[in-house]
């Protein structure tokens, strides 16, 4: 057996050549890394090398090479590679001609249903029609037996032509030892098909009142089915329309400076570090930093935020973003698939299609789902066939028949994946990626959110907020020599300063005898002044006189700004704020979390005044100061030991631990990190609505898939057992095969469209 | 009908042997890559053997317009790709711990297993 079968799988290796290969065609690769024209000959040699390449000749200009010949395009891009250069195809490649394609083969397939369907129902329907109104559907004449012999080969005639994708099927995964939908329809309709025609041509060897023909069933499950896949193939098309829509912003040409000179190219032409313009209206074609230039930049695609970004010199910029009012010379700095547009369409796709654990016990009964119903099926017919009423032939046969059709495995499958597929989409397209199911369905069940300080809630560039003077008379001065002193130090409060000066158009002095005193502040000279700068306690050690200010100070403080005392020749010159804002909308997205019950948490490495201040002003009651970066985690697993499912919530890089610890871990992105590895979920937009936006939306495709597997499974449950006729000793009820076809065929177009209900869901307004 | 009834629990027997008792041969995966080809419900071969500790490729090809067909899912690598319409896709497994892994549809009903070890 076991040598059968690797014959089987031999030749299954032998027919790639025939199938999988096109004829000989011409194929375009780019080639990147050919800096010289010597490479020309040695790649064209690389290529003409690999089997069944006919001619290879590379366009040095365009750094292109056009390959002849019956190959896979994949083994030149190898032979390229190995070559030492790196080459691409750039036919069929891209995400939006696979797209394409696959649109235009659903297409084809299904215009071929509906064909196969229209072709079933025509014979189906008439001879429906016939038996309901009470025409004869059994054989006792000669004449009847000639006329249902001519309809019996016509019904023959649709199995062929209508179902033949379902006997194939069948009898293909039959002879693999497994068993699916085809298996079931062909053995329902087949059987149907089977009986009849023994009626017809034995009629002797079927009791008198059981001689009854049931072709219009045969025809009428085979239309109807045909027609219940048409219809699910265009519910399909709709759940992934998210994608279509991201696929969608991916430019196709991109105008690049070569040589001082500005040339459109094809997008996968654009190199690294190459000069790219785009004018205003324009989509930018791939990720890169603005070099001149500044404009508004329409991000909303991408994180779902909806004002314009403004982008200045040194910016970042993201491919599929549309630029809209100047116009910008940038770098690339990713290209292809490095983009990260290109990196949300991989991480949406892979994500839409994996499961959430919720849907793994549908799957193990969907992989038994198939012989168990042809073990009932059997099993009905023997007890209709011991126990059942006269005919017991006939509904013997009626009832396996019924059990056959009516169990549909496909509900069952489908209720998962279709949800996830719309409910992931409908995450990306607020701006919030989920990496798989699992963090989906967890996201659903959170309840506790720890939220990072700076950063998250805050902006985490801290600002000079205030300058309260004292002996000193200009603010300008103060900052200026704040500046001055401060200018070589690393320290973020430091750098704060520094910014504040430059945006003041400040010029700084050099400093001399800088010394950095750990823990208290610094101390210079700057034009021939001794400065100090630094909190309370080194005004203290330094004997300068601040008791006037310490309220001042302190009351900084309560607003979550931190006060710094400038001395200028041992005297105290002024008080500087430093804070780092609150984002915009982080007050009303905590309130939007608390309203749902979440319990909001908030960590900072930040002293307690500071943080109470923060804490206070967003709303948040519990939080933990001084926290250093290592207790994060612990923090996480404290709150777990309180039975909370923990979502923590920071930048993705300082907390890594806590994120990787927690039930679900969020990572505020800042437009281009996308695949941030330690999260489950990334927030494209920093706003911290993200984040119950991603609660919403999972507990909604939760909800969907609850709603999908409980229809399918009721189905199931209910169906079968009727079928078989467990109602009839009772009610003297039994389903008619042809009913059944029709509730199978459109269970699945049930969930598929129960899941497209998703498309709908909006998040709560912010 | 004694006869009847035996022949059904005989064919019951045979269902139950045929679909979950009987193990198929496997396709070893080497150096020659093997192409799985995705038709009429199944893929073909449908059990291959791979060492483990060894990323390999895989190529499939599809010529099932069904669109059960169109996702193949290693649930337990945790991949999950497209596959084209007749044009052969190559996907790349990462090294894998021994083990049976099951590759399926997005529906389950088209079923192959990964034989690592």
């Amino acid at each position: 057996m076991e040598n059968n079968f690797n014959k089987d799988g031999d030749r299954g290796s032998d027919k790639k050549p025939e199938n999988a290969k096109n004829d000989v065609v011409t194929q375009e690769l780019i080639i990147e890394g050919a800096s010289c024209a010597s490479c020309v000959a040695k790649i064209e040699d690389a290529l003409k090398r690999v089997v069944g390449v006919d001619n290879a000749e590379m366009n040095f200009a365009q750094r292109t090479a056009s390959v002849t010949g019956n190959v896979f395009p994949e083994l030149l891009v190898k032979a390229v590679e190995s070559a030492g250069y790196n080459a691409k195809t750039s036919k069929n490649e891209s995400d939006e001609d696979v797209l394409e394609e696959k649109e235009q083969a659903d297409l084809i397939y299904y215009r071929r249903l509906m064909r196969e369907m229209t072709i079933a129902l025509s014979l189906g329907v008439p001879l429906m029609v016939y038996s309901v109104i009470g025409g004869e559907m059994t054989v006792t004449t000669s004449t009847e037996r000639m006329a249902w012999l001519i309809v019996g080969l016509m019904t023959l005639g649709v199995m062929v032509f209508s179902g033949k994708h379902f006997f194939v099927g069948a009898w293909r995964s039959l002879l693999n030892h497994s068993a699916n939908m085809d298996t079931l329809i062909a053995l329902g309709t087949g059987t149907a098909w089977f009986y009849s025609m023994v009626v017809v041509f034995f009629p002797s060897a079927v009791p008198d009142m059981a001689r009854h023909v049931y072709f219009e069933a045969t025809a009428m499950i085979i239309g109807l089915i045909d027609l219940g896949l048409a219809l699910e193939l265009k519910a399909r098309g709709k759940t992934s329309e998210a994608i279509k829509r991201l696929i969608g912003l991916q430019v196709k040409t991109a105008r690049v400076i070569r040589d001082g000179e500005e040339i459109d190219i094809r997008i996968e032409q654009v190199l690294l570090n190459d000069q790219v313009r785009v004018r205003p209206g324009e989509k930018i074609p791939v990720d890169g930093v603005v070099l001149e230039g500044h404009t508004a930049v329409d991000e909303s695609m991408l994180t779902g935020e909806p004002m314009p970004v403004e982008k200045v010199k040194d910016d970042e910029v993201v491919g599929g973003t549309i630029n809209k009012s100047g116009s910008v010379i940038f770098k690339a700095t990713r290209i292809g698939k490095d983009t990260a547009l290109a990196q949300i369409i991989t991480m949406v796709k892979r994500a839409q299609n994996s499961k959430p654990p919720i849907g793994r016990l549908a799957d193990v009964i969907a992989g038994y789902f198939v012989p168990v119903v042809m073990i009932i099926a059997v099993t009905s017919a023997l007890v209709w066939l011991n126990f059942g009423p006269a005919p017991a032939l006939a509904y013997a046969i009626v009832s396996a028949t019924t059990v056959l059709i009516i169990a549909c495995p496909c509900a069952l499958g489908l209720a998962t994946p279709m949800s996830v597929m719309v409910g992931v989409g409908k995450a990306a397209e607020a701006g919030v990626l989920i990496r798989n199911g699992e963090a989906l369905q967890t996201c659903s069940k959170i309840t506790a959110m720890i939220l990072d300080k700076t950063g998250t809630i805050t902006l985490g560039s801290p600002k000079v907020t205030k300058i309260h003077l004292a002996n000193a008379t200009d603010e300008d001065d103060v900052l200026q020599m704040a500046a001055s002193l401060e200018a070589g130090s690393e320290h973020p409060l430091a750098l704060s300063i520094v910014e504040s000066a430059k945006e003041h158009n400040l010029k700084l002095d050099s400093v001399e005898k800088f010394n950095a005193i750990t823990g208290h502040g610094v101390e210079g000279m700057v034009a021939s002044k001794h400065l100090l700068f630094g909190n309370e306690k080194l005004m203290r050690e330094q004997q300068v006189e601040i008791a006037n200010y310490i309220g001042t100070a302190q009351a900084m403080a309560e607003q979550a700004q931190t006060p710094m005392y400038l001395a200028v020749d041992g005297h105290l010159a002024a008080l500087i704020a430093v804070a780092d804002p609150i984002k915009d909308d982080s007050i009303s997205a905590i309130k939007r979390l608390q309203r749902n019950n979440i319990r909001v948490v908030m960590l900072t490495g930040d002293n307690r005044a500071t943080a109470k201040a923060v804490a206070d002003k967003v709303g948040i009651k519990e939080f933990f100061a001084e926290v250093l970066p290592e207790d994060k985690a612990k923090k996480v697993a404290e709150l777990q030991m309180q039975n909370e499912i923990v979502g923590m919530t920071g930048d993705g890089i300082n907390d890594a631990p806590a994120l990787a610890l927690a039930n679900v871990g969020f990572a505020i992105g800042t437009g281009t990190d996308v695949a941030i590895e330690s999260a489950d979920i990334t927030l494209m937009r920093g706003s911290l609505h993200g984040l119950a936006d991603a609660i919403a939306v999972s507990k909604a495709t939760l909800r969907n898939i609850k709603q999908n597997l409980f229809g399918a499974f009721v189905y199931n449950v209910a169906g079968v057992p009727f079928a078989a006729g467990v109602l009839y000793p009772f009610f003297g009820l039994l389903l008619s095969p042809v009913i059944a076809g029709a509730a199978m065929a459109f269970s699945s177009l049930t969930v598929v469209t129960n899941a497209n209900r998703l498309r709908l869901f909006k998040a709560e307004e912010h | 009908m004694m006869l009847i009834n035996i022949l059904g629990l005989l064919l019951i027997a045979l269902i139950v042997w045929w679909f979950w008792l009987y193990k198929p041969g496997e396709v070893s995966i080497s150096e020659e890559d093997i192409v799985v080809t995705v038709e009429n419900g199944t893929y073909q071969p449908s059990r291959l053997k791979v060492s483990a500790g060894k990323p390999v490729t895989l190529t499939f090809l599809r010529k099932d317009a069904s669109p059960c067909a169109a996702t193949v899912i290693f649930s337990g690598a945790d991949i999950s790709e497209e596959l084209p319409l007749n044009k052969a896709k190559a996907i790349a497994l990462p090294a894998m711990q021994p083990g049976e892994y099951s590759f399926t549809c997005q529906m389950q009903m088209y079923r192959g297993t990964l034989v690592v070890d």
